[in-house]
């Protein structure tokens, strides 16, 4: 019994057990209301409210009518609110020689947005996935092209991006401004598409291909399907970028097919009469609206769809 | 008739040479591995075999056909590689079939070899699984069951066991094993770093080094009579001893090394007698006898014994031979400590003599 080793052991037991009894090491798990959070929570507050002023100033000022506009309280909510401003916004205001509103745009920016965006996603996924997986000769040297046409400032090609539309036949038709987003598009969606693409383990490709599938197959069956957060990337920046833009817009369309970006800028800037802040302000939000709801949107399906992702398969 | 046979192959990268002048011959129903550490080109070898790579020169035939230019799809292989590359969006299902459906096999014959190929990998519960739901050795089942379903003359195999743990790695080493067995007429030629999962499962190892193959033989010659010293440093565990020292040539020929002196004329000697006045000894560790059992050796030694590690079965045992280091493997049970001094002693026919210089078996 009397084993010195025995004993030894029974010793060291007793040290540990000592050691459980004594108070826990490390630090307690913070208050809430620790200074730290107060400081961080406050400066997030007040970061949030400076950004989120503007959007109240506008949505309350285009609730007001005019009279109650001309006080001069920019900050006050409304006491009579009236949704007349937004009618005469969508249906009413004046743009040049049209007066339907902003409703003419709206449906311009929606044939232009809705083909870009489908063309250039399908386009750059497709030259993505070339680059990516099929490294055929020049790929390099295709994809260097590419990404330095993409630091070529706008405003150098907008002339001959004319010349080009006017010989094709389609300028200032949206079939033009269809053709000059998808490519104005390409690089920056291509890259995106690449490195995704990259990213696939590279054995899942050559499975493919020992399993019988080709250049369509393996972009379709396999990388499609497994692809799903970087469409929703590449569609938020694509639709956010073509309803936004103005540029092409009011270079490379007529006053028929002006989208709604240009008209807003009509109607904003008109110098004729009374300036209507009330108008002006819901005109901006309707823009505005479209983006803000793609983000809402498909901000949940893109992070359902990295959460997907994480999932090691 | 040769199952793969690779003829003269080259591959470069740019200025890089990853396989140089490469010959092969597989035969048909032969397991072969190529075995060899990171980077020696045993994988790149397996993709030009499968035709994922495109090769600078030489040809490659399979079944007698030259398939040196023939798109994967179109070489009767299937492949499981090391990450399982299952698709992840796919069932298990989805995932056999999907190469089925690319050859345009109509679905009741895809069920049909669906089912069958479940039943041999024991995979029926998990059909309607995605990967993500499977364990690491069930999605390795499934990728393998991927390669058997589409009814393939030759498997290839990439390292497929090097991402489990070491358990499952026994079990589906041994599965693969009968699976071979199963299917006697299929060849598998499989890649891997791990030295047992090449001598358990082939009929013949391919040890490679720098793109090029350092010997072609059954397990036990690469075992015994390595060609060379690489080969020989290579297999085994715990690794080799090597002794440099010369050799005195003449009709009792004796390797010496510091005050050793080993006796050669049981040694066979492969090149013809030729002796390099410089050469190196290489004795396994698991060929040395202690003790009593010493006694009866044509060699024997007295040597002191340095750090013993105790390894469960058996016991390795570091000191030093002719002033070099020298480790041997004893039988677990027997006691020895660091400071004592011990008799050894070993057959110098089962050593392996190579020339110091050109590394190469005497």
């Amino acid at each position: 019994m009397s084993n010195p080793a025995t004993l030894a052991v029974t010793a060291a037991g007793a040290d540990a057990a000592a050691g459980m009894m004594s108070d826990p090491r490390g630090a307690r798990p913070r208050k809430i209301l620790s200074r730290r959070n107060i400081f961080i929570y406050g400066t997030l507050t007040v970061v949030a409210l400076y950004y989120l002023l503007p959007l109240y100033v506008m949505v309350v000022t285009s609730l007001k009518g005019m009279p109650e506009i001309r006080v001069g309280n920019v900050f006050a909510p409304p006491l009579e609110i009236t949704f007349e401003p937004w009618v005469k916004a969508w249906a009413k205001a004046c743009t040049g020689l049209n007066c339907d509103g902003l409703s003419r745009g709206f449906w311009n920016s929606v044939r232009i947005t809705v083909p870009s965006v489908i063309i250039s996603i399908a386009i750059a996924s497709i030259n993505g996935y070339a680059l990516a997986n099929w490294r055929f000769k020049g790929a390099n040297l295709f994809f260097t092209i590419l990404i330095v046409g993409a630091f070529i400032p706008y405003q150098v090609m907008i002339y001959p991006v004319v010349i080009i539309l006017r010989e094709l036949g389609v300028y200032g038709t949206l079939t033009g401004l269809v053709i000059v987003h998808t490519i104005f598009g390409m690089p920056i969606n291509t890259l995106l598409f690449r490195n995704y693409f990259a990213s696939v383990p590279e054995e899942l490709f050559k499975a493919a291909r020992v399993d019988g599938a080709g250049f369509w197959g393996i972009y379709f069956r396999i990388m499609m399907p497994m692809s799903l957060p970087i469409f929703v990337v590449a569609m938020i920046i694509q639709v956010t970028g073509i309803w936004n833009d103005f540029l092409f817009g009011v270079v490379y369309t007529k006053p028929e097919t002006y989208p709604m970006t240009v008209q807003l800028n009509n109607i904003v800037n008109s110098v004729q009469g009374v300036k209507e802040y009330n108008v002006n302000m819901a005109a901006t939000i309707i823009t505005g609206l479209v983006p803000l709801l793609v983000y809402f949107i498909s901000g949940k399906l893109f992070v359902r769809g990295i959460a997907a992702g994480a999932v090691k398969g | 008739m040769a199952s793969v046979s690779i003829r003269n192959l080259d591959l470069s990268f740019g200025d890089v040479k990853v396989l140089q002048n490469l010959n092969l011959e597989i035969e048909e129903g032969e397991f072969l591995v190529l075995l060899g550490s990171s980077g020696c080109g045993k994988s790149t070898l397996l993709n030009c075999i499968a035709g994922l790579l495109d090769i600078t020169d030489g040809q490659i035939f399979i079944n007698d056909h030259n398939v040196t230019w023939e798109q994967p799809k179109d070489r009767g292989i299937g492949m499981v590689f090391q990450s399982y590359a299952l698709y992840p969006q796919m069932t298990v299902e989805g995932n056999l079939a999907f190469g089925l459906k690319n050859a345009r096999v109509p679905r009741d014959e895809i069920t049909k070899r669906i089912k069958e190929t479940a039943e041999l990998l024991h995979i029926e519960p998990l059909l309607k699984r995605k990967p993500a739901q499977l364990s690491g050795g069930q999605r390795q089942r499934v990728a393998i069951g991927r390669a058997l379903v589409r009814d393939v003359d030759i498997f290839l195999f990439d390292e497929p066991l090097s991402n489990l743990d070491a358990k499952l790695r026994a079990e589906l080493r041994v599965e693969i094993k009968r699976l071979h067995q199963q299917l006697d007429s299929n060849t598998m030629i499989y890649v891997t770093h791990d030295q047992i999962e090449a001598m358990t499962l082939a009929d013949r190892i391919a040890i490679m080094r720098g793109g090029a193959v350092q010997q072609l033989a059954a397990p036990h010659t690469i075992y015994d009579k390595p060609l060379n010293k690489y080969v020989a440093g290579f297999i085994g565990s715990p690794s080799i001893n090597f002794l440099d020292g010369t050799i005195e040539a003449g009709t009792n020929p004796v390797f010496v090394a510091g005050d050793s002196r080993i006796g050669l004329n049981r040694y066979e000697f492969s090149n013809g007698g030729t002796m390099p006045e410089k050469a190196t000894f290489g004795m396994r560790p698991e060929h040395v006898a202690v003790g009593e059992q010493a006694s009866g050796q044509p060699f024997t030694a007295e040597i002191s014994i340095e750090v013993v590690e105790p390894m469960g079965a058996d016991t390795l045992v570091w000191s030093h031979l002719g002033g070099q280091e020298f480790r041997f493997r004893i039988d677990g049970q027997t006691k020895l400590s660091s400071g004592e001094k011990v008799i050894i002693g070993f057959d110098p026919a089962r050593a392996s003599l190579f020339d110091a210089d050109t590394e190469l078996r005497l």
